[in-house]
């Protein structure tokens, strides 16, 4: 919590993105989040992403649930549309969102005990029905909110802030996805915006559910000695596996890796992402292999990190082609072909009779 | 990059820009606090304490402070801060009682100052309350040396000046005026005084032999006598048309005062373009609200008489190339121009003239005929002969001088001593922290997006009524306490302890002008384009942190544009950085007696 208010004033020097706007422009209200919170150098990196991707805030739509992540919302864009839902019923309001307008970007902010905890079922559908949007989760192994009981994401052994050890098993949010047939699934870390960043950008121009976990550390309840999810412990145990840049579609194709070191791979919009690979071989398109070697990782006690997996292939329709959304959003549409009457509704129930 | 070394004294200083840049150090931002908190004789205090004269100080001083001003590199304008040391001199109670004291015992030592101006003035300042006794000599009937014969009252009002003087005069100075010193052997020779402080300014205006100079006479002027001989009262009249030759600060004395007697049209003629003016901004800006005409490109060529009376001056119209840089590198002749005038003052500099030392004393001059003079501890080749002010360097201002004369001032007392006068005390900086509680500091860190306050002048019809109405009314309380709102608190130091840092990158994310960032270190030139906004301001130093814990990455800071808002203290979990106000230990006199006596072996 800080009581002084952000100046407004900036570096003369600020870059300027394609629509002539700094990076404070993509800011938010000052956090009121605990000072050395991962989940607002994740905000920091979402500015930093949105920008660069010269987004325009009022096309830029911030959905989240409750608990300390779900508040981060308020801190970035303030320019873009907002809504907080109900605790793990975030995606049903993406979902609904989603098919009144098809044309903005859907970016949510969720924690590991509104995902993995109160929301599993929710989390589980949307990446079912391949929604097109961002699902970041902000995960501390922790419930910050209530003052550090062990979430669904707390690793065996890892100890709380007042000595107990947790037993249970965790769910891997990263697995659970590739399971279920997520499109794009990565792992980041608040602590490494370098990583972070292109991931955010790749994942907001990706068609279909992206998913990225961020190991993001209670500075609170969740970083003392004997934690699993501690600035430190995290540093020590995350392996960056593929590093992956994002190239907006308007930049030109330079190919300055050498062959074998890099691939490209194409998203829907012709934006493309560059992954270098720091692992020795790792395929980022191969499901089953992905899933491997985050759980060959995770025994080791170790986390993968980087872009995990994408597909970019049109194989997986979208909830938009599954659904047959329209193109123009609801409120674009003539008053006829929204509510086209008596007559038609029977055309549609005779269907069924 | 090494990891900076703020322990060196410097480190901390550089940062507060306007103290860094004030010849006497002043503590600019702790008297603009001060001021925010309408304590205003405490203001005073620690403004005199450095600069000796607030009052004359808050209306005349060359303010190299503002150029330097941190708030006018974050935004254009820089904190009135000379404006807000006068508010500090007009709304004080009476100080006396909270000068240093003078000792009924002297030391046995007697010091000679030549001049009664603002260096011989420090001197006394310094050694009076030591014991010491001061004897300061005077060739005219009242003293302030150049402050009081050069600054016309309408910038510099005449009880301003008494006070201040008076200040010291009361600290018991020997004054003796109108007692100009003919002959230094004499002094010398006369063995009464332990050392000799010569603070005689730069008395001489420089002459322009033109045709026509010597038939002239009676209607052209140097500067300077005649700034003087108005000062005294001796002149009182000019004719209508004046000109002015030169464009420095002495120029703009000039026109402004040919106004108050009589000129309805002064002209200032510059030989160059106006980016090569010697005045200050703000000094032609006065002048020019006064409607005072300024011609640029005219070279003076020769002064043209009629029936053996002065009729006006021929100039050469001048055309100048110049480089990428501005340097002139060609010029022209393009024509020539003639000028009416009735009166022609010359303003086109002055150095300092010592027809009455000679030469056989053991102090040296150089080939211009300067004295030559140690820059550090002022004395003369001759041991415990000491120069200041203009007399020392040529003509500088009066904040300079007054440095001088607290450098001058050690070097006496170590001279008196027996000590060497080259050993200098060293600065110092000390640090303390403000954290007050979780979120509570103790000092106002709200950046307030102001501008730049204007001061309120005396209107264009009653100013010029007659020759000593001061032309700046000052602030008054309300908008002083609104100005001193826009100090960005540089003495407010973001101290970091490496060891505590965690990485979090709370700091880094909150800081509202990114002048943080955490990176693998590297060269300066190379790190400084890699940061998270471009440190394009060489001028300004990074700060490198040592090896952080976790990562073995550095943090840096560009110093260049904080505004020590403390978010990244506020923010940080591990009070990594912390907000301490740094306080700068400029030595003067009565510290140097501190140290000399605490070293001497104690009797019980």
């Amino acid at each position: 919590m800080t009581f002084i208010a952000k100046p407004k004033v900036t570096h003369p020097s600020l870059p300027q993105n394609a629509l002539g706007l700094t990076r404070r422009a993509y800011e938010g209200a000052l956090s009121t989040l605990c000072a050395g919170c991962g989940h607002d150098s994740v905000t920091a990196a979402i500015v930093e992403a949105t920008w660069r991707l010269s987004l325009e805030p009022q096309n830029l739509v911030k959905l989240s649930g409750i608990g300390c992540s779900s508040k981060t919302t308020a801190y970035f864009v303030s320019g873009a549309h907002g809504f907080n839902a109900v605790h793990g019923r975030m995606p049903s309001i993406a979902t609904g969102a989603n098919a009144a307008n098809r044309r903005l970007t859907y970016l949510g902010i969720s924690g590991d005990g509104d995902t993995l905890s109160i929301g599993l079922g929710q989390f589980c559908h949307a990446i079912r029905r391949n929604l097109d949007m961002l699902y970041l989760i902000e995960n501390n192994g922790v419930y910050g909110l209530t003052k550090g009981q062990f979430s669904a994401s707390a690793d065996v052994g890892t100890r709380a802030k007042k000595g107990e050890t947790n037993v249970q098993p965790p769910i891997d949010p990263v697995l659970l996805a590739l399971d279920l047939g997520a499109t794009f699934v990565a792992r980041g870390f608040s602590g490494d915006k370098r990583q972070l960043v292109p991931l955010i950008e790749a994942g907001l121009k990706h068609r279909g559910f992206a998913l990225i976990d961020v190991l993001s550390p209670c500075v609170t309840f969740n970083d003392h000695e004997g934690s699993t999810k501690s600035y430190a412990y995290t540093r020590e145990h995350y392996e960056p596996t593929v590093f992956a840049d994002f190239v907006p579609r308007e930049a030109p194709i330079v190919v300055d890796y050498a062959e074998g070191d890099a691939r490209e791979v194409a998203l829907h919009d012709g934006s493309r992402i560059v992954l270098r690979k720091i692992g020795a071989d790792y395929d980022p398109t191969n499901r089953a292999a992905a899933s491997a070697a985050v759980q060959a990782r995770l025994s080791a006690g170790e986390y993968l990190t980087g872009l995990i997996y994408v597909d970019p292939s049109d194989a997986r329709a979208d909830f938009h082609q599954v659904s047959g959304t329209p193109e123009e959003p609801l409120n674009a549409l003539p008053f006829e072909q929204l509510s086209p009457g008596a007559a038609a509704l029977h055309k549609v129930l005779g269907r069924y009779r | 990059m090494d990891a900076t070394d703020t322990s060196h004294p410097d480190y901390y200083h550089r940062v507060v820009d306007c103290q860094w840049a004030c010849p006497a150090h002043t503590d600019v931002p702790e008297y603009i606090r001060l001021i925010a908190q309408g304590r205003f004789t405490e203001a005073y205090l620690v403004n005199r304490a450095s600069n000796v004269f607030p009052g004359i100080l808050g209306r005349v001083c060359d303010r190299p402070c503002e150029p330097a001003c941190r708030r006018g590199r974050v935004e254009e304008k820089p904190v009135a801060i000379c404006r807000l040391k006068r508010v500090a001199a007009d709304h004080r109670e009476d100080v006396t009682a909270r000068l240093p004291k003078i000792p009924k015992l002297k030391n046995g030592k007697r010091i000679a100052c030549i001049g009664a101006g603002c260096a011989s003035l420090t001197v006394a300042n310094d050694l009076l309350p030591l014991g010491y006794e001061v004897t300061i000599f005077e060739r005219f009937g009242k003293p302030g040396g150049l402050m009081r014969s050069n600054i016309p009252a309408f910038r510099l009002p005449e009880s301003v000046l008494d006070e201040e003087i008076g200040l010291i005069l009361g600290m018991g100075v020997d004054l003796r005026l109108g007692t100009p010193i003919e002959s230094l052997r004499t002094l010398l020779a006369e063995g009464h005084f332990d050392a000799v402080f010569i603070g005689s300014g730069a008395p001489k205006g420089k002459e322009l032999r033109l045709p026509g100079r010597d038939e002239a006479a009676a209607n052209v002027h140097i500067g300077i006598s005649w700034l003087e001989s108005v000062a005294f009262g001796h002149s009182e009249r000019i004719g209508e048309r004046v000109l002015i030759i030169g464009v420095g600060n002495t120029a703009m004395d000039c026109c402004r005062t040919s106004l108050r007697l009589g000129a309805r049209q002064v002209k200032v003629m510059a030989r160059k373009p106006r980016e090569f003016f010697k005045a200050s901004a703000w000094e032609l800006e006065d002048a020019e609200e006064e409607n005072v005409e300024i011609l640029v490109n005219r070279a003076p060529k020769a002064f043209v008489l009629e029936q053996g009376r002065l009729v006006g001056m021929r100039f050469e119209c001048m055309e100048y190339e110049l480089d990428a840089r501005g340097r002139i590198v060609a010029e022209r002749v393009t024509g020539e121009e003639f000028l009416p005038a009735d009166d022609v003052i010359l303003a086109i500099g002055q150095e300092n003239a010592f027809p009455w030392i000679e030469r056989d004393l053991g102090i040296e001059f150089d080939k211009w005929d300067v004295p030559v003079v140690d820059p550090k501890t002022f004395q003369s080749t001759r041991p415990g002969v000491f120069f200041g002010g203009d007399a020392a360097f040529g003509p500088k201002n009066i904040i300079w001088a007054v440095e001088h004369g607290h450098q001058a001032a050690i070097s006496i007392h170590r001279h008196c001593q027996g000590e060497p006068v080259a050993e200098r005390p060293p600065p110092g900086v000390t640090l303390h922290s403000r954290k007050m509680g979780m979120h509570e500091w103790s000092y106002a860190n709200d950046y307030a997006p102001i501008e730049r306050r204007l001061v309120p002048h005396v209107s264009l019809k009653e100013r010029f009524k007659k020759l000593n109405i001061e032309v700046e009314l000052g602030f008054n309380a309300a908008q002083a306490a609104e100005e001193a709102q826009r100090c960005l608190n540089c003495d407010m130091q973001t101290v970091f302890t490496a060891k505590l840092c965690i990485e979090c990158d709370a700091c880094i994310d909150i800081c509202p002008v990114d002048c943080l960032t955490i990176t693998d270190n590297g060269a300066e030139r190379e790190l400084r384009g890699r940061l998270k906004a471009p440190a394009v301001n060489t001028t300004q130093p990074l700060y490198v942190s040592s090896a952080l814990p976790q990562t073995g990455r550095v943090m840096v800071k560009d110093e260049d544009l904080c505004v020590h808002c403390g978010l990244c203290a506020e923010r940080c979990p591990t009070a990594a950085w912390d907000m301490q106000k740094s306080l700068v230990r400029w030595p003067h006199a009565a510290d140097e007696a501190e140290a000399l006596e605490a070293r001497k072996p104690k009797i019980a």
